[in-house]
């Protein structure tokens, strides 16, 4: 008996929904403390290093570069292996767990340290999952 | 607590490892929990403090016919038992108990009323990692590695090296699930899991479980076994996911607990003879040996190259096969627990000749937590 073929999905919670609500209108959301100007994530209404709760939503700017990754040749829902499973950090300092679209998955292709900007895939009505890809041309 | 001042006087495995494909997860604890008893010559009857991880302390302390005055279910993953051991010290010297069991019993291949924790799609693993194909730990504790090559110059030989000597040790362990010897090319030829990750870098997936009973070392020589001495602990978290771990290179509750442990025990790196790292996979015994300090930062890997841990180096470590070779059922601390135990005891297979300080080194989750247990077959040190 196969599993459906379709990526795990979240669930938002009244925390995170305006991470979720920011991937659907293409935009990566971060938080930021006004106590201590801590940047973010993930989402929660109080900041991680100070506990303050003086803390507003802001736009991250999508460039990121390649933290680290594996190539995975696992089976899992909604993915052919081998693909890779990437940990990026953002521009503005937090890290996430994404993939890497638009670039062979191979240990060549995925250069450490290797500038990335946000593209966005939708995966359902309430789900897009921020994704990132090789930056396009120089300068950076 | 004073170094030296608990004891553990009873300790055992499950009479079968491996592949026990005729037991549930609840009588491997007992198994192994009734022969931790027996080997300390007790009865269920004596036992008035219990503590185990996964299962709920009460179902197992039920099953086993114990009647607890303090109990503890600390769950933090494969170092919980290490956990269990520093609260357990602390809840003898308080008084609050005399004769500690903490079980562990997990049916990890055969999958027999197996206790796994799932995880909500609420929370932070399922929003910000599952959705990206994360397929078990193989595929997310060694996410941090590539970093960690580029930031040290860390090779694919030397992390298949780890698995290499793993290997011999287990040569010389009856009981390993692995013995036959294997090369680098051999590690580094087998089947792709995670790139870089190798299957023969990552661990088995067995059926086992093991116990240890702790007493106050005043009446450690009521026993008939020889005693294994308490001497430092220490514990500590860090995140729940990998992606969410502050530094690629370095494990901050690694460095936490060892530092405690080391500090409570009163021992410097030179003092120790035998050392247990938690190797669920390759990489692990290198960040511990650098986070315990018991090297620099960034040459763990030429350590182990330079076969300082292997058969007659200077500081052997996992001498039973550990996590890769010798048996791995889902949360391994208790067996590196057990080794170390047979080591003070004198009785390992693979004996270190000697030998009179172990640590005992545990991670939780994937680099999530942390626990570190430092023994001696001798109170003071």
């Amino acid at each position: 008996m196969a599993a459906p073929d379709v990526k795990y999905s979240p669930k938002p919670t009244p925390e995170t929904a305006h991470f979720w609500e920011g991937t659907r209108s293409g935009e990566l959301r971060l938080q930021r403390c006004g106590s201590c100007n801590h940047t973010y994530f993930p989402p929660r209404p109080f900041c991680p290093a100070c506990q303050s709760e003086a803390i507003r939503v802001v736009p991250a700017s999508g460039k990121a570069k390649l933290y680290s990754y594996v190539i995975s040749h696992r089976p899992a829902p909604g993915f052919k292996p081998p693909y890779a499973i990437a940990v990026v950090e953002l521009e503005e300092g937090p890290r996430m767990m994404t993939n890497i679209a638009d670039c062979p998955q191979t240990p060549e292709a995925l250069q450490v340290d290797m500038p990335l900007d946000v593209v966005f895939e939708k995966l359902d009505d309430e789900i897009t999952l921020p994704l990132f890809r090789p930056a396009k041309g120089v300068g950076r | 607590m004073k170094p030296g001042s608990i004891a553990i006087v009873g300790a055992a495995e499950t009479t079968e490892m491996g592949h026990i494909p005729n037991a549930s997860q609840i009588q491997l604890h007992a198994n192994a929990g009734l022969n931790a008893i027996r080997d300390a010559g007790l009865t269920a009857a004596d036992i008035d403090g219990y503590a185990c991880a996964g299962e709920i302390p009460t179902n197992v302390a039920h099953y086993m016919g114990i009647t607890p005055q303090w109990v503890d279910g600390t769950y933090v993953g494969g170092c919980s038992f290490m956990l269990h051991v520093r609260h357990a010290a602390a809840a003898i010297a308080a008084g609050y108990c005399k004769n500690v069991l903490i079980t562990h019993g997990e049916s990890g291949r055969s999958r027999i009323g197996l206790v796994r924790p799932v995880t909500q799609p609420e929370s932070y693993a399922g929003q910000f990692e599952l959705p990206f194909g994360p397929s078990g730990p193989p595929t997310m504790f060694t996410i941090p590695v590539m970093r960690y090559m580029k930031t040290f110059g860390l090779t694919h030989e030397q992390l298949a090296m780890v698995a290499v000597i793993q290997r011999e040790w287990a040569s010389r362990n009856p009981r390993a699930s692995h013995k036959d010897p294997i090369t680098v090319d051999d590690v580094l030829n087998s089947k792709m899991i995670a790139y870089p990750f190798r299957i023969l870098q990552c661990c088995l997936v067995t059926d086992g479980g093991g116990a240890l009973i702790l007493t106050s070392a005043d009446r450690a020589k009521d026993f008939p076994t020889r005693p294994v001495y308490v001497l430092g602990t220490g514990e500590s978290t860090e995140s729940p996911i990998i992606s969410q771990m502050a530094d690629y290179t370095s494990s901050r509750a690694f460095r936490i607990s060892g530092a405690n442990a080391f500090a409570s025990a009163g021992i410097t790196h030179a003092d120790v003879d035998h050392l247990m790292v938690y190797d669920a996979f390759a990489h692990l015994p290198i960040f511990g040996l650098e986070d315990l300090g018991f090297v620099p930062r960034g040459e763990a890997a030429r350590f182990i190259w330079d076969r300082n841990t292997a058969p007659a180096g200077k500081l052997p470590m996992n001498t039973s096969g550990g996590g890769l070779s010798y048996m791995h059922s889902g949360m391994y601390g208790m067996y590196a627990l057990q080794e170390s135990v047979r080591q003070m005891r004198g009785i390992a297979p693979a004996q270190v000749d000697g030998a009179k300080i172990s640590v005992c080194h545990g991670v939780g989750g994937m680099f999530a937590a942390s626990g570190t247990i430092i023994m001696s077959n001798s109170s003071v040190n």
